[in-house]
């Protein structure tokens, strides 16, 4: 386990390397934020002085290097924008994001995996059929239509919850949480269903494929043939064995929501990161851009490792042969 | 007298396919009585297994018992509800599959699914189910089976896998075992230890044994009495000794031909020629008709079933008898 440990961890810090770099370049090649920087009427002084200031006249290495120097210093840079340091600004931004994430994958996960078991359970049912139906919407429409027309049925029309923002938060741990109050809950509702759909979909799709194709099984045949009734051997020997593609998934969409909220943030004008990198796109903000995929790399690091963790956990066979 | 343990009439399992209608089982009628071994014969795909399914309740659309009548020391099995199929399942008829590679659930500790078992038909603690499983699998004779009950089925050999089946089959004591092939994908060695272990394990706890299998010979070491199955129906049944000396059906006699045991020293064995039927598409009249070397044209009708209760074929030319 150790040895297991000590690799994840060298190889981590050599895809951190490897994206530092390519994170770079590639911000580099967006554009040149000097014209973002200072107003156009300057004087042509004072342009030379601000972009010698940042370093931009030295060729791209020199700044990677200065750009690693300060990294290892734990200094991700200061935002151009909101002129204050990066790390802190996205770090006021992700508690947000996250609350809507786990809401929203959670949520998925745990309404999806019983639907999506029933329709495998049951394929010919109308109860499946309407399940199916669910997932049909939850691919097809896209998300950006879904969010308004919740927001006009609940929001416009009914009334019954916000449209947008965050609500009134509690600080713990000194963040701020939406999902701590009544009222943040309330905001918190629409954009994690909006986001949760399509998730919700590819979880039915997920878990009723396994359920078909273990059901199938002589395991299951025998653990029938022992007199176990089907809701035992639904949740005792077929959630186990379908649970390896399920947490797979799950790693992966809470990965890339946390990283491309963008479109339900927008829409319900959710604080979040989304909101952020797409601003800072616009406005060439380098710092923020750079600080914010190695941010999601590193996220996306942790996720990996969890859900490896979580397959050793699920399936003997695997643990038996990483020891 | 009691009634018999089991008595099945007739019974008929369909498979109603976008194909057609598979006739899985086709008017079989035997009897079991307490305590015997009875084996049941056949080529693959001849239907032994649905059988076996259609005792224990377990025809899944598209497929069902479409007549017949299956009845369990009096007790009609035919159209019983499905919780009452279930409370028989495991209690009262078990059943121990061909392949342990995959009959055991690979993430759940041997423990877990012994409790399971048990958990189907009593409520017991961790502990009890611990206590019965030990004894059961030390019963099959698995080696320190307390040590090995936290192991999963991947740490196990299959013959060690199929014991620990067997021992699940017989937890709750059924009357009757239903034994699908057991010990086809063991090794020989295992194959013959696990036989004599079945064998004394069914005298000594009183149980009467279904032994499925398409070799004649395994079936006729274990069995009194031997049913052969082809296309869907028992063409032949009787004593094993008498099924063995004198086969009436002419798939019998090509089975016994076959076996290596029967053969001439040096004689190259005989099979019989052509392939076993598909179950969706039957010959007409006696199914074994085009590989039958006697068959004839009346052999386009079914044959009856003829001889007594308990030797009987349907054969419409039926071997004479070497010996009365
Ligand atoms: N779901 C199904 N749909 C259609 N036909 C089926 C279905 N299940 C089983 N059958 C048919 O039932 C037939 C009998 O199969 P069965 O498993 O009883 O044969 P078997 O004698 O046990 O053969 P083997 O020695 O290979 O185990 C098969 O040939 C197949 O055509
Ligand atoms: S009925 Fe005819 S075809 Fe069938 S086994 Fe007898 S002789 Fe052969
Ligand atoms: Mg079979």
């Amino acid at each position: 386990m150790l040895g297991f440990l000590i690799q994840r961890l060298l190889q981590a810090v050599v895809v951190m390397m490897v994206i530092s770099a390519l994170v770079f370049i590639g911000v580099f090649a967006v554009g040149n934020p000097i014209d973002v920087l200072i107003s156009p009427d300057v004087t042509q002084q004072i342009r030379l002085d601000t972009i010698a200031a940042y370093g931009f006249d030295k060729p791209l290495w020199e700044q990677y290097l200065a750009f690693l120097e300060r990294l290892v210093h734990g200094n991700f840079g200061r935002s151009f924008v909101f002129n204050m340091p990066v790390l802190q600004l996205i770090l006021s931004r992700l508690p947000a994001t996250l609350e809507l994430t786990i809401a929203a994958v959670a949520g998925a996960t745990l309404i999806g995996i019983p639907l999506g078991m029933y329709a495998g359970y049951r394929p010919d049912s109308p109860i499946t059929k309407a399940i199916m139906g669910i997932t049909i919407l939850g691919f097809s429409v896209p998300t950006f239509w879904i969010g308004l027309v919740l927001i006009m049925t609940f929001a416009v029309w009914l009334g019954w919850l916000p449209a947008g923002g965050r609500g009134d938060t509690v600080m713990v741990l000194g963040i701020e949480w939406s999902f701590l109050t009544l009222n943040g809950l309330s905001h918190l509702f629409l954009p994690a269903l909006n986001l949760s759909l399509f998730k919700l979909a590819m979880m039915i799709r997920l878990a009723r494929a396994g359920t078909r194709e273990v059901m199938l099984t002589d395991t299951i045949k025998f653990a029938r043939a022992s007199g176990q009734s089907d809701g035992t051997i639904l949740r005792r020997h077929v959630l186990r064995q379908i649970s390896i593609p399920i947490v797979t998934v799950f790693g992966l969409e809470f990965g890339s929501t946390l990283a491309f909220a963008v479109v339900t943030e927008t829409i319900f004008s959710w604080p979040g990161l989304g909101k952020l990198i797409i601003d800072s796109i616009q406005s060439l903000d380098r710092p923020v851009m750079v600080a914010y995929l190695m941010l999601i790399a590193f996220l996306f690091i942790i996720i990996n490792f969890l859900v490896d963790i979580a397959y050793a956990a699920l399936d003997p066979r695997l643990r038996a042969r990483r020891s | 007298m009691t009634a018999r343990l089991l008595e099945v009439r007739h019974l008929a399992t369909h498979f109603f396919t976008r194909a057609g209608v598979v006739k899985a089982v086709d008017d079989v009628s035997f009897d079991l009585e307490v305590g015997e071994v009875i084996g049941l014969v056949g080529e693959s795909g001849s239907g032994k297994s649905m059988t076996g399914y259609s005792l224990l309740g377990l025809i899944d659309p598209p497929g069902r018992i479409v007549q017949g009548s299956i009845k369990l020391k009096g007790q009609e099995l035919v159209g019983l509800p499905q919780e009452a199929l279930r409370k028989l399942r495991g209690r009262r008829i078990a059943m121990v599959f061909q392949d342990p590679m995959t009959t055991l659930n690979p993430v759940l500790t041997i423990a877990d699914q012994i409790h399971l078992a048990i958990n189907a038909h009593e409520r017991v603690s961790t502990a009890t189910a611990r206590q019965r499983a030990v004894d059961v699998l030390t019963r099959v004779g698995l080696p320190d089976a307390d040590r090995r009950l936290d192991a999963y089925p991947h740490e196990f050999s299959g013959g060690m896998r199929q014991r620990v089946a067997i021992a699940i089959a017989l937890l709750h004591r059924p009357d009757v075992i239903i034994a699908d092939e057991p010990t086809t994908a063991l090794d020989v060695s295992i194959q013959a230890q696990i036989l004599a272990e079945m064998k004394s394990l069914v005298r000594d706890l009183g149980m009467a044994l279904i032994w499925i299998s398409h070799d004649l010979a395994v079936v006729s070491a274990m069995a009194s009495r031997i049913l052969v199955m082809y296309g869907g129906r028992i063409v032949e049944s009787g004593p094993t000794a008498s099924v063995l000396r004198d086969p009436r059906h002419h798939y019998t006699r090509g089975l016994l031909n076959s076996l290596p045991s029967r053969a001439a020293p040096g004689q190259p064995l005989t099979q019989i020629s052509g392939l076993p039927p598909s179950l969706g598409a039957l010959p007409p009249g006696c199914a074994f008709h085009p590989r039958c070397p006697r068959a004839d044209a009346i052999c386009l009708t079914a044959p009856e079933t003829t001889g007594h209760e308990r030797r009987d074929w349907r054969c419409h030319h039926p071997l004479t008898a070497v010996s009365a």
